[in-house]
């Protein structure tokens, strides 16, 4: 397989020089999305602040069963990610491929679960704009709950997408012989971004499902 | 292996393969360079071209040359392309890729095809906001204000801040690349003193890139939903608060602007050590100064919105800050006089342009004191002494920068020496018009001339035709560089590895370099600027 | 306006000279800093010019204490500009008890401006000399900001909220008005003028023009025609929070906290009464938005005004 042994490029000296650098440049990149989401949740958090009552009863219209199943389909995909990462440092290449399988399918279960969701909150006129009914409230406020939660969620969905797509990449460039235990740069970095999305749901689930939520309702 | 013959060339970077698609797929980063500097002296004669229109409109109080609709986007486009467009990738994407794998004693950066991607992406986000010109233009003004942006204006706002959205991932890319190049690719002695300022301005200009642009990406973006759905984040009839937008976009802004001048304080820095053969006055300092301007610049950007409705404490605190991140480049300005001092000045071309960067630079950063303090600020905000603010640091100093480095490393990067004659007028030129062009605009704007005006109250004629004069002549000492500098790619003489005596690794190499910059890594075993010294008494 | 060359605006209010002060001791420090500048820069080109036998330069070594005075001196002196700027911002922000209340609604492009005794002006505003004028302002649209240069005031004009600002003319005449938020195509014509007349001659002016009476009287006519008379009464078991000598005072609110009935809190409770329930009662008040627009809202807020106690509404007695 010399042919398509893992390349060493040629600035770096060695391959654990390569790995470090591209693990560095990850860190940097998820430090520029912390920002990125933090913006996001501070103009949430102003709201929120502005109009707590309304607020709380709009976040009691969340589906609060989904979204707990999500936050444990997410955080069992980080155990199989990191399962994964550690199969490509042992050159375990066919254990790797079935742990980036198996993330990558429960990361398709949370938006199939999402996507649920989103469709349960149109029927029942969540959706912010001319449809939107909800009682008890300040519409307006309710409504710019749902901005924020759609925003929200929808942003981090398309985190996840792309990560999904970034998986369904290190699978095939492990097929192609390209992922060794002194290459496996890919499969670590893949996984420092999946746990990103993963961490960022951890902050939006409490944010949008549990702050305000009244015991009993769900 | 560079085997010289009598009648063969060396191979370097660019007669390595004269195929057009050898440069748009090429992860040589000295190429990448040279696609950047020709995208951005695109987009750099764009603006131009809307400025000179602008100041052709102001030569009269009445808006008698374009509808005020026109106006209104030319000043938008000429801040967008100028901004986004030039000066934020600037020295960094032309100077910066081109120099730093070399100043490190690298063969590229940590990541060559990533860094292609990245000008492929600049490009795309310069397109879309192409696009919006020609599809009729964008006119909230570079700043995007909602409800404005948001509810009212009818322009292509979409496109345009679709463009700079996408534009922004270019910005930290490339941010991203020269951090992992800086801590990971340092030659074998190359430690973290021996840098040469120039790449400890782009280490503190990357930091800011990559954690200030996401702010401006996410105010664009709810920008663009509020559009697209009439949701109302901004919008107080549906509960939503313009201010956030203004803390969102200024968040970056603020920033952004060290993005744009820190790597011109770092060319400074090489432009007059080399050209006084002269060590940097205080080192540390200067290289400490960066990162300072990089963290407290992150925490200052209300005073932008002294005005603007939001607490007068939090602008007090503001205030405060500001006057802080205004010390550090003191101590660049005083570090750069003392590197002067007991030197050998030569007046070539780029230490012109270093003189008078050091001069203009200097009024544009008092100048901003005036702004950081509150009871004055109540009164020039908004106005032309604002405007003539930015522009001395940006165009008097920023910009001069760029020429300077623009005529030091040319013969590096291309192998030919310039006409040094036409070199030295056109940056006297430049000097006279920029100074013209922008001096009498703080006197108006103190006088109450308001910004993005186009047309305006009789009393403020004169100072507006002095500055459009002023614009005609900046407008000759643009041009002329465009013209020589491509003459002498043709007609220039050879240069030699190190035509000005410089003492920092690119010098070392061959002009223009090998495509692999060096065949093994250099050995760094001394300070960067170790010019030899002249005996005491002289 | 007088039109005439001039390289600095008219004081022509109360606090223009001590802006203008802070100004000459910002422009005699950047003077003297950039002719230093300047300065050592010509001299060393002049004496350290590369010329045969100074091939190099002398490796100076940095000096401590150098680097020490120019960090230190330019600390203080820009702690000086600080101090002084704060203490000139804030008063900007305290107008006086004796202000005369103006009301400002901007939209795309003009200021309807609103005196309290009631008489309307469009893009001009008529005061009287030597009292000072309280503005309270709001936008129909997109941010806006008022500008008099002359009296060295702004304050930007935000759609949904009111902000305030105050100054005391000093000088007879006639003094630009100029929109300095960029607000769309008109904004350069949004521009007006104030007038400043002797106190005899606002009077004349003020009773000449088309009588709409006050503000508060108009108010009062929409607090009866709109129905808040039937809630809001004097008596002790009404269903509402009384209005009388509710302007200026503190009010508790349900859930805790506090908050000062100001022109800001009285335009919300209209437009958003769930938004702050006062404690003891219950949020019942049905919202006014879409049903009032931003000058009867003004004409409402001028009312409840008139009925407290607690600062003068502004009418000459």
């Amino acid at each position: 397989m010399r042919s398509s042994a893992p390349a060493l490029a040629e600035q770096f000296d060695s391959f654990e020089h390569q790995r470090e650098s591209s693990v560095l440049g990850m860190w940097v990149f998820l430090g520029a999305e912390m920002i990125f989401f933090g913006g996001a949740i501070l103009g949430f958090v102003e709201f929120r602040h502005a109009y707590v009552a309304d607020f709380n009863a709009a976040s009691n219209h969340t589906k609060i069963v989904l979204g707990t199943v999500n936050t444990a389909v997410l955080l069992t995909s980080s155990l199989f990610m990191a399962l994964a990462v550690h199969a490509a440092q042992e050159g375990k290449n066919r254990r790797l491929l079935g742990f980036l399988a198996a993330t990558m399918l429960l990361g398709t279960a949370f938006l199939a679960v999402k996507f649920a969701e989103y469709y349960l909150e149109v029927v029942e006129g969540l959706v912010p704009g001319p449809r939107f009914r909800m009682d008890g409230a300040d519409s307006r406020h309710a409504q710019l709950f749902f901005v924020c939660y759609f925003t929200m969620t929808g942003v981090h969905a398309l985190h996840l997408i792309i990560g999904i797509a970034l998986l369904g990449f290190l699978g095939l460039r492990t097929l192609g012989g390209k992922v060794t235990p002194q290459n496996h740069n890919v499969v670590e970095v893949g996984g420092l971004y999946w746990h990103f999305v993963d961490i960022v749901w951890i902050f939006l689930f409490p944010l949008l499902y549990l702050l305000g939520r009244h015991a009993g309702h769900g | 292996m560079t085997a010289l013959t009598a009648d063969r060339v060396p191979e370097n970077y660019i007669n390595a393969d004269y195929r057009f698609r050898s440069w748009l797929f090429s992860t040589d980063h000295k190429r990448i360079a040279i696609l950047y500097l020709i995208s951005l002296t695109f987009y750099f004669f764009v603006g131009g071209f809307f400025a000179l229109l602008m100041r052709l409109e102001l030569v009269t109080p009445q808006g008698d040359l374009v509808q005020p609709e026109t106006y209104n986007k030319l000043f938008t486009m000429h801040g967008i392309m100028m901004l986004f467009f030039f000066l934020v990738p600037s020295i960094p994407a032309v100077f910066g890729n081109f120099l730093l794998p070399l100043m490190l004693g690298a063969k590229d950066v940590a990541f060559p095809k990533l860094n292609l991607a990245s000008w492929y992406i600049f490009n795309l986000g310069g397109l879309l906001t192409l696009v919006s010109i020609v599809l009729g233009g964008v006119d909230t003004g570079w700043t995007f204000y909602p409800p404005y942006s948001s509810l009212s204006s009818t322009s292509y706002v979409l496109l345009a801040a679709g463009g700079i959205f996408v534009m922004g991932f270019s910005s930290i890319l490339t941010g991203l690349n020269f951090i992992v190049t800086t801590h990971k690719l340092r030659a074998p002695g190359l430690t973290w003193r021996r840098l040469p300022l120039f790449v400890w301005s782009l280490y503190a200009t990357s930091i800011i890139q990559v954690l200030a642009t996401p702010a401006v990406t996410i105010g664009l973006g709810l920008i663009g939903i509020e559009r697209i759905w009439k949701v109302g984040f901004f919008n107080p009839a549906m509960g939503g608060d313009p201010i956030l937008f203004q803390h969102l976009f200024w968040f970056y802004s603020h920033p952004a602007v060290y993005v744009m001048i820190l790597p011109g304080m770092g060319v400074e820095s090489e432009l007059l050590t080399t050209h006084a053969r002269r060590r940097p006055y205080g080192y540390a300092f200067i290289a400490g100064s960066s990162l300072a301007i990089a963290v407290l610049g992150f925490l200052v950007w209300g005073h932008h919105m002294f005005v603007s409705g939001q607490s007068v404490y939090a602008s007090m605190v503001f205030s405060f800050l500001s006057f802080f991140v205004a010390i550090p480049s003191g101590v660049k300005v005083f570090s750069w006089l003392g590197t002067l001092y007991k030197g050998a000045i030569a007046f070539t071309t780029p230490m012109l342009y270093g003189l008078g960067f050091i001069g203009l630079f200097t009024i544009g950063g008092l100048t901003g004191l005036f702004l950081a303090t509150l009871a004055v600020d109540v009164h020039v905000h908004d106005t032309y002494f604002v405007v003539a603010h930015f522009h001395y640091i940006m165009v008097g100093g920023m910009v001069m920068a760029y020429l300077g480095a623009m005529h030091h490393w040319w013969p590096k990067m291309t192998g030919r020496l310039y006409p040094e004659g036409w070199g030295r007028l056109s940056a006297l030129i430049v000097f006279v018009g920029f100074n013209l062009t922008f001096f009498p605009q703080y006197v108006m704007g103190y006088l109450g001339m308001t910004r993005r005006y186009h047309a305006y109250a009789p009393e403020f004629q004169v100072y507006h035709v002095l500055s459009s004069a002023g614009a005609s002549i900046l407008g000759v000492g643009y041009l002329l560089p465009l013209f020589y500098l491509i003459w002498s790619l043709k007609y220039g003489p050879k240069a030699g590895g190190d035509p000005w005596g410089g003492t920092t690794l690119e010098w070392k190499t061959p002009s223009p370099p090998p495509t692999h910059n060096f065949e093994e890594p250099p050995v760094v075993t001394e300070d960067p600027y170790s010019f030899p010294s002249l005996e005491e008494g002289r | 306006m007088d039109g005439g060359f001039r390289f600095f605006p008219e004081q022509a209010s109360t606090t223009a000279a001590s802006i203008d002060d802070i100004v000459f001791y910002l422009f005699a420090v950047t003077t003297v800093m950039t002719g230093l500048v300047f300065f050592l820069v010509l001299v060393f080109c002049a004496k350290y010019r590369r010329r045969p036998g100074r091939e190099t330069g002398v490796q100076v070594k940095p000096n401590p204490w150098l680097e020490a005075t120019w960090i230190g001196v330019p600390i203080v002196l820009v702690l000086i500009m600080f101090f002084w700027g704060a203490s000139a911002y804030f008063p900007i922000y305290r107008a006086p008890s004796n202000s005369l209340d103006v009301y400002v609604v901007a939209r795309q492009w003009m200021w309807k401006l609103q005196h309290a005794e009631g008489a309307p002006e469009i893009n001009e505003l008529h005061v009287p000399l030597g009292r000072p004028i309280r503005l309270t302002m709001t936008s129909q649209d997109v941010i806006h900001s008022f500008y008099v240069p002359a009296f060295r005031v702004k304050q930007d004009v935000l759609p949904g909220r009111y902000t305030t600002i105050w100054f005391e003319p000093k000088k007879l005449g006639e003094f630009h008005l100029f929109c300095a938020e960029y607000c769309g195509s008109k904004h350069s014509g949004m521009v007006g003028k104030i007038v400043v007349l002797p106190p005899a001659e606002y009077e004349r002016w003020l009773s000449g023009g088309i009588s709409q009476g006050s503000l508060a009287s108009g108010g009062h006519r929409l607090f009866l025609s709109l129905g808040c008379a039937n809630c809001h009464t004097e008596a002790a078991d009404a269903r509402c929070p009384n209005l009388v000598r509710l302007y200026g005072s503190a009010v508790r609110l349900q859930g805790g906290g506090e908050v000062t009935a100001d022109e800001s809190y009285i335009r919300e409770s209209i437009l958003d009464p769930t938004a702050k329930v006062v404690s003891g009662y219950q949020p019942i008040m049905p919202s006014f938005r879409g049903r009032v627009s931003e000058e009867e809202l003004i004409q409402l807020v001028a009312y409840v005004k008139s009925l407290g106690p607690t600062r003068e509404t502004g009418r000459d007695k």
